[in-house]
């Protein structure tokens, strides 16, 4: 009876957590914050992704901002991904300012609640919106919820090796993904025994920056409808993009590649495969100029929008656009110190091409786009002009964040090994995964 | 017995006794609460509380929405990933758990006939246990690298291709199954011990009646030694169920990428998903798609399955103490 009686309190007891523990939590209304009658002081704790060689240019930005604004002081937390910011955030942990590396989250930040809606600020100290780029405003906010700003961007294009380019007779980078893989075929060389030695360009999905969304845009490809639900198999454009990408990936051989990409090293090292010259053409966002800088000095390399898609020619020029996004934490503790911080990253024209010269990022606002002071040599201007191109696109943000887009990696990854009959067939199977994800994270 | 219960329950209790046994009963609770509280803070309300998610939609921040079975519904009709993860993770359980098994047996029998240098022998096939799972992936990673690792160059030098290894899906799960064997040293140690446990006087006594090997096997050592290694087939399946650090060191090394644009569901299972398991699936359904109450679905079918195995290996076994029949 007494251990019933016991069992029985601690079953109350656990139901009775269970019910605090579901109850407790609820999405944050939009807050409209008040101006603020005395001057901004405390502490901000700001969550980053950067480490290393970008970390500290991040710090320096954050001293600066010390030193203009003495009352604040900043608690800078690099090497945070986002996994580790939302679990923190959902945890009730104080979280003033968060940058995340991708803008595939944007849809979750912002619907969910995890990062405070900036609207009243904004209206409140009149931000000029204007001041960034369509595209870049566009992957910031979600179903109308502005709750990121951009610092930085990454911008994709074709990165080449001049001295191969040349040895072959070729001078001019290729505009069309049909001339790309008579190049590719031209500047490969290899070993006695068949396999590769050099290749022109590598076609696997997957490998690198190998990704659906950086190929895209080169075919104006359209990942979603309004509502968020797949627009991909209704899209032919995906399907030339596949036949274009198998038919290079076939001239290979799918296993030939596999071994040649294995022995090659890791894309973030001093190994990677452009650096070394195992590779004579790839797709790579604006910050490999800096490694290349950093870790091979005296490759013969330059850069060029990414070629287009045979039939869509008027699209050269642009490229893939991706950024880093800033918000406030929803449990933040001192929001109007965390504002100030971040209008300084994402609009203070100085500090923002400080950053940009130093981490080789793209600046997100059209004033430091200008800026005489912004370090510009031949190969970063090319990510300056793709990413002021009107051909240049994002991928957009969804409830399911970035959900869609590795539906459409695993596709590609059994479509490139021939496990892929019907094409049509296989693209309206993701257009169902797709769906059926959006389904289970937004339905009634 | 009975009429002795019914009278001691319905005679008066001395006032003293009543509060003996009240100090006595708080006495106990008192030394069971440390172990009371752990169980409730840290696994009742935990299993308690992702029974609850699984009927949810729950995304960490928001607060959970009420979506009854859907999840499960997902999990059985919408999902064809999962079932790829579920296909792993059991391919894992059939064939790497006997497998590390009856290797680490062997072992273990070749050291107990060694006259000379056990100690060095069994120090030597121990070490890789102590070897962090994360390094000794990607040292075995870099080993069989397909075009630059020493075993398939060795293979090379006789004349034989080596295999993708880990870039192959065909190949990826055998090399894991590989580093598993490798990594032996924490079975081979226990089985080490129950076979020197065996007592020596029943070999003795099947040496005089003449008995085979086999038979010495089958008739003394195993029915001696299969409390360890049900032991070890338990804890080998409910680690096989749980398998996630070496697939995904394997992966992410042998993709030779970071995860940029897409999740880290990507990277995760390569090469075309042979080495995503179902406890990977569900922490990037959980903590990169941020569908926690899916995930905490796929966490509750994960626990009934670890439950069910842990059950069904028991009761075959007969539990962890051999008895009077099964060293008859």
């Amino acid at each position: 009876m007494k251990r019933q009686r016991f069992f029985a309190t601690l079953g109350a007891g656990l139901a009775l957590a269970t019910v605090a523990a579901c109850t407790g939590s609820s999405t944050a209304a939009p807050s409209v914050p008040p101006s603020p009658t005395a001057k901004v002081t405390g502490t901000v704790e700001f969550w980053h992704f950067f480490t290393g060689r970008e970390e500290a240019a991040i710090k320096t930005a954050v001293a600066d901002f010390h030193t203009k604004y003495p009352d604040i002081t900043v608690n800078v937390h690099g090497g945070q991904d986002d996994e580790k910011m939302l679990k923190a955030i959902a945890a009730g942990q104080p979280i003033d300012l968060a940058l995340s590396s991708t803008t595939d989250r944007a849809g979750k930040f912002c619907q969910s609640g995890a990062f405070k809606d900036l609207k009243g600020y904004i209206d409140r100290d009149k931000l000029d919106l204007t001041q960034f780029p369509d595209a870049v405003l566009a992957y910031t906010q979600f179903n109308g919820v502005r709750c990121t700003l951009p610092m930085l961007s990454d911008v994709y294009g074709l990165y080449y090796n001049k001295a191969m380019l040349a040895a072959a007779g070729v001078n001019e980078p290729p505009k069309t993904l049909g001339e790309l893989t008579a190049l590719a075929k031209k500047l490969t060389v290899l070993n006695p025994d068949g396999s590769i030695k050099v290749a022109g360009f590598v076609p696997l999905m997957g490998w690198y920056e190998n990704a659906p969304a950086h190929f895209a845009p080169s075919y104006g490809s359209k990942w979603l409808n309004a509502d968020a639900t797949s627009a991909i198999g209704g899209d032919p454009t995906w399907q030339e993009m596949a036949k274009w990408q198998k038919d290079l990936v076939d001239y290979y051989g799918v296993d030939k590649l596999t071994k040649f990409t294995s022995g090659l090293g890791q894309e973030f090292s001093a190994d990677n495969a452009f650096e070394k010259g195992k590779v004579a053409m790839v797709i790579d966002g604006e910050y490999r100029s800096a490694f290349v800088t950093a870790e091979a000095p005296t490759l013969p390399y330059a850069t060029a929008p990414f070629p287009t898609g045979d039939n869509h020619t008027d699209l050269y020029g642009g490229g893939y656009i991706t950024g880093n996004i800033m918000g406030i934490g929803k449990g933040s503790t001192n929001p109007e110190a965390a504002w100030l911080l971040m209008k300084y990253l994402t609009t203070d024209t100085d500090a923002m091409v400080k950053l940009a010269n130093s981490i080789k990022n793209v600046p997100t606002t059209k004033a430091a786009l200008s800026s005489p002071k912004l370090e510009a040599d031949a190969n970063y201007t090319t990510f300056l002009k793709i990413f002021a191109d009107p051909h240049s696109s994002t991928t957009p943000a969804s409830p399911t964040g970035s959900q869609y887009q590795d539906t459409m990696a695993d596709f590609f990854t059994k479509w490139q090994t021939g496990k892929v009959s019907d094409l049509q067939a296989a693209l309206n199977d993701v257009d169902k995964q797709i769906n059926d994800a959006l389904a289970l994270a937004t339905g009634p | 017995m009975a009429l002795a219960l019914t009278a001691r329950r319905a005679g008066p209790v001395p006032a003293p006794l009543r509060a003996k046994r009240r100090r006595d009963r708080l006495t106990v609770l008192a030394f069971l609460a440390p172990w009371l509280i752990g169980l409730s803070v840290f696994f009742i309300y935990p299993l308690v509380m992702t029974l609850y998610y699984s009927f949810t939609r729950f995304d960490l921040v928001t607060a959970p929405h009420w979506i009854g079975l859907r999840n499960y519904e997902f999990f059985l009709t919408k999902d064809p990933k999962v079932w790829q993860a579920v296909r792993n993770t059991a391919w894992l359980v059939v064939i790497l758990v006997p497998a590390r098994m009856i290797f680490g047996l062997g072992v273990s029998m070749v050291l107990t006939t060694v006259r000379r240098g056990g100690g060095l022998f069994r120090t030597l096939f121990y070490l890789p246990a102590l070897a962090p799972p994360v390094a000794a992936t990607l040292a075995f990673v870099f080993m069989f690298n397909p075009e630059t690792g020493p075993v398939n160059v060795g293979l090379a030098k006789i004349g034989i291709q080596g295999p993708l290894w880990f870039n192959d899906p065909a190949w990826a799960k055998p090399a894991l199954v590989l580093l598993g064997l490798w990594g032996i040293g924490d079975l081979m140690i226990i089985f080490l011990a129950s076979l020197l446990d065996v007592p020596k006087d029943q070999y003795e006594a099947a040496a005089l009646d003449g008995v085979r090997p086999w038979q010495r096997f089958r008739y003394i050592t195993f029915p001696n030694i299969r409390p360890v290694l049900t032991f070890g087939a338990v804890t080998g399946v409910i680690a096989a169920l749980q398998y996630f650090t070496e697939a995904s060191v394997a992966a992410t090394v042998a993709s030779g990428k970071a995860n940029v644009g897409e999740g880290i569901g990507t990277t995760l299972g390569y090469p075309d998903g042979s080495t995503l398991t179902y406890p990977q699936w569900l922490f990037v359904k959980g903590f990169s798609d941020y569908a926690l109450g899916y995930a905490s679905a796929l966490a509750v079918l994960l626990f009934a399955v670890s439950v069910i195995f842990t059950v069904i290996l028991l009761r075959k076994a007969q539990a962890f103490t051999p008895t009077e029949e099964s060293l008859r």
